[in-house]
């Protein structure tokens, strides 16, 4: 094949990648923005330690997979305790969601500092997963592959959860009107700390899948964190849909924006961002206003 | 009595939109609850359900106290709210809106013939039946407001709180929305009902409170709203 046309494909392979892990960060942040109106700035800070946590794991028992199994599900587990012991408090107020969950932030990446120190720390992906695989005489990068794949399976999963099931008709519900599902006899409370729950594990997922491609650092949060919240207010609140769709634009944007334009780059995303909501003020799959 | 509200107090902030209010509800009646806009009717049913916390006073619901309380416990308890402007979930199916009314997933009262349930439902509102598979934001406003009593009958309530059901919709309509109301009592649901049509008030209620700013100024009965031209024009008349 010509090597032109070949470096398009692998570079678009890259797009679509850092678009499936963005796509898992902002279908999390949405579940908890979108449903529940809670601004959470720490999200990306939870990302990020579950990168440090997975890189510990790993360090430890020198086995990748057991990172990606526990990594998420701990980062969970703390994303729940803010939510139950700090969050409820300021619950309704977005300035004393803002203000608390970034100091939450800044006390995570301090912390990650005292621990872990300010250096890059590589995370070795499996050898499963590392190296190329050849289909049809073109090389693709496996770990790539991987994570559009895992971001896939994670997204069948959540359309599953809330279209199938119950919980996700109480959820799709309470997007609308949170106030309107308590008084048919359902605890909202409970259902927002399942879903809070959920929401951060997908954060922790995209931070373990993303670690051993740009490595962990404290600037982590900061680099991957705002284009999440982009996403969820270009995309549309509350809707797996629109974050799907301008994921994998926002990530063929910056990949084929880097390889044609590199200096302006990091502008598309933002430009496209401002595009649609000219035309669209409630993002592109946005329901009707809050 | 099922229901006992006593000097009930609510505040918005600093002011004071609930000033002692007392009213009861004995099992199968249905109690209009009447006056102009602005008076507080709407707060005190959402008060009754936990939307607004009361600041202080009671709310005895068979006997047990409810005041306070978060709105699903309230809802558990057997209190079903119907509210202004129907307020159905616009992205669900018209099936999955009604599937939310079981109160906290538990099928209540399953073996009770008079239980509510789906087929039940679709049985007094035909018109949702034909629509259940379509998105409860395609319905007309009259549809939308079967839908909100369907569902908050799916939680088979003991007592209905229903506000405004009639505001917005044709004619046809609200004599519709009427004899369902009608026909729940009838199957035994206690309702308090904030109507401003007097007409369709008047028609279902067993007894009247009128309200005047943030106060019960007087229970009535439906004869006496009828005749006196005083009262009427003392809470009801613009």
């Amino acid at each position: 094949m010509n090597p032109v046309v070949s470096t398009y494909i692998v570079q678009g392979i890259y797009g679509i990648t850092y678009g499936m892990i963005l796509f898992l960060i902002a279908s999390g942040l949405n579940i908890i923005f979108g449903m529940m109106g809670i601004l959470n700035m720490a999200h990306a800070a939870f990302l990020m330690l579950a990168g440090y946590f997975c890189y510990q794991v790993v360090q430890i028992t020198g086995n990748f997979w057991m990172g990606l199994i526990f990594a998420p599900i701990l980062v969970a587990v703390l994303g729940v305790l803010m939510e139950q012991l700090f969050l409820r408090r300021v619950l309704g107020s977005h300035v004393g969601e803002l203000i608390l969950t970034m100091g939450i932030a800044n006390v995570i990446v301090a912390g990650i500092k005292k621990i872990w120190g300010t250096e890059s720390l590589p995370l070795q992906m499996p050898d499963l997963l590392s190296g190329m695989v050849s289909i049809a005489g073109m090389g693709y990068p496996v770990y790539r592959l991987f994570v559009i794949g895992l971001a896939l399976a994670v997204m069948l999963f959540m359309m599953l959860l809330l279209y199938r099931t119950r919980l996700g008709k109480v959820v799709r519900a309470a997007v609308s009107d949170r106030e309107m599902v308590n008084a048919l006899g359902i605890n909202i409370n409970l259902v927002s700390m399942l879903v809070f729950g959920v929401g951060t594990w997908m954060a922790g997922l995209a931070g373990v899948v993303i670690a051993p491609i740009l490595t962990v650092f404290p600037g982590l949060a900061d680099q991957v964190g705002m284009d999440a919240f982009i996403v969820v207010v270009t995309g549309g609140f509350g809707s797996l849909q629109g974050a799907f769709i301008v994921s994998i634009i926002f990530g063929l944007l910056s990949s084929y924006g880097v390889q044609f334009v590199s200096q302006f780059a990091p502008v598309l995303i933002v430009v496209f961002m401002a595009i649609v909501l000219v035309f669209r003020p409630n993002g592109l799959f946005g329901a009707k206003e809050r | 009595m099922l229901l006992e509200v006593k000097e009930l107090n609510t505040h918005y902030g600093p002011s004071h939109v609930l000033q002692g209010i007392n009213l009861s509800i004995a099992e199968g009646e249905l109690v209009a609850l009447l006056g102009r806009n602005g008076m507080g009717k709407s707060t005190t049913l959402k008060s009754i359900m936990g939307m607004v916390k009361p600041t202080s006073g009671s709310v005895l619901f068979e006997g047990k106290e409810i005041a306070g309380l978060s709105s699903y416990k309230v809802a558990q308890a057997g209190i079903g709210y119907v509210p202004e402007e129907r307020r159905i979930f616009p992205e669900l199916s018209v099936l999955d809106n009604l599937m939310l009314g079981i109160k906290g997933g538990k099928i209540s009262n399953t073996n009770d013939p008079n239980a509510w349930t789906v087929e039940r439902i679709f049985h007094h509102f035909p018109k949702l039946k034909e629509r259940a598979h379509q998105p409860g934001g395609f319905l007309s406003g009259g549809e939308q407001q079967m839908l909100s009593v369907g569902r908050s009958l799916m939680g088979n309530p003991k007592l209905l709180l229903v506000d405004e059901p009639s505001e917005g919709l044709a004619p046809v309509m609200v004599q519709e929305v009427r004899n369902v109301l009608e026909q729940i009592n009838k199957a035994g649901v206690s309702v308090l009902l904030v109507e401003h049509n007097l007409k369709v008030a008047m028609s279902l209620a067993h007894r009247v409170y009128l309200m005047s700013k943030a106060c019960i100024g007087c229970e009535a009965d439906v004869e006496e709203v009828r005749n006196n031209h005083d009262l009427r024009a003392r809470y009801l008349e613009v």
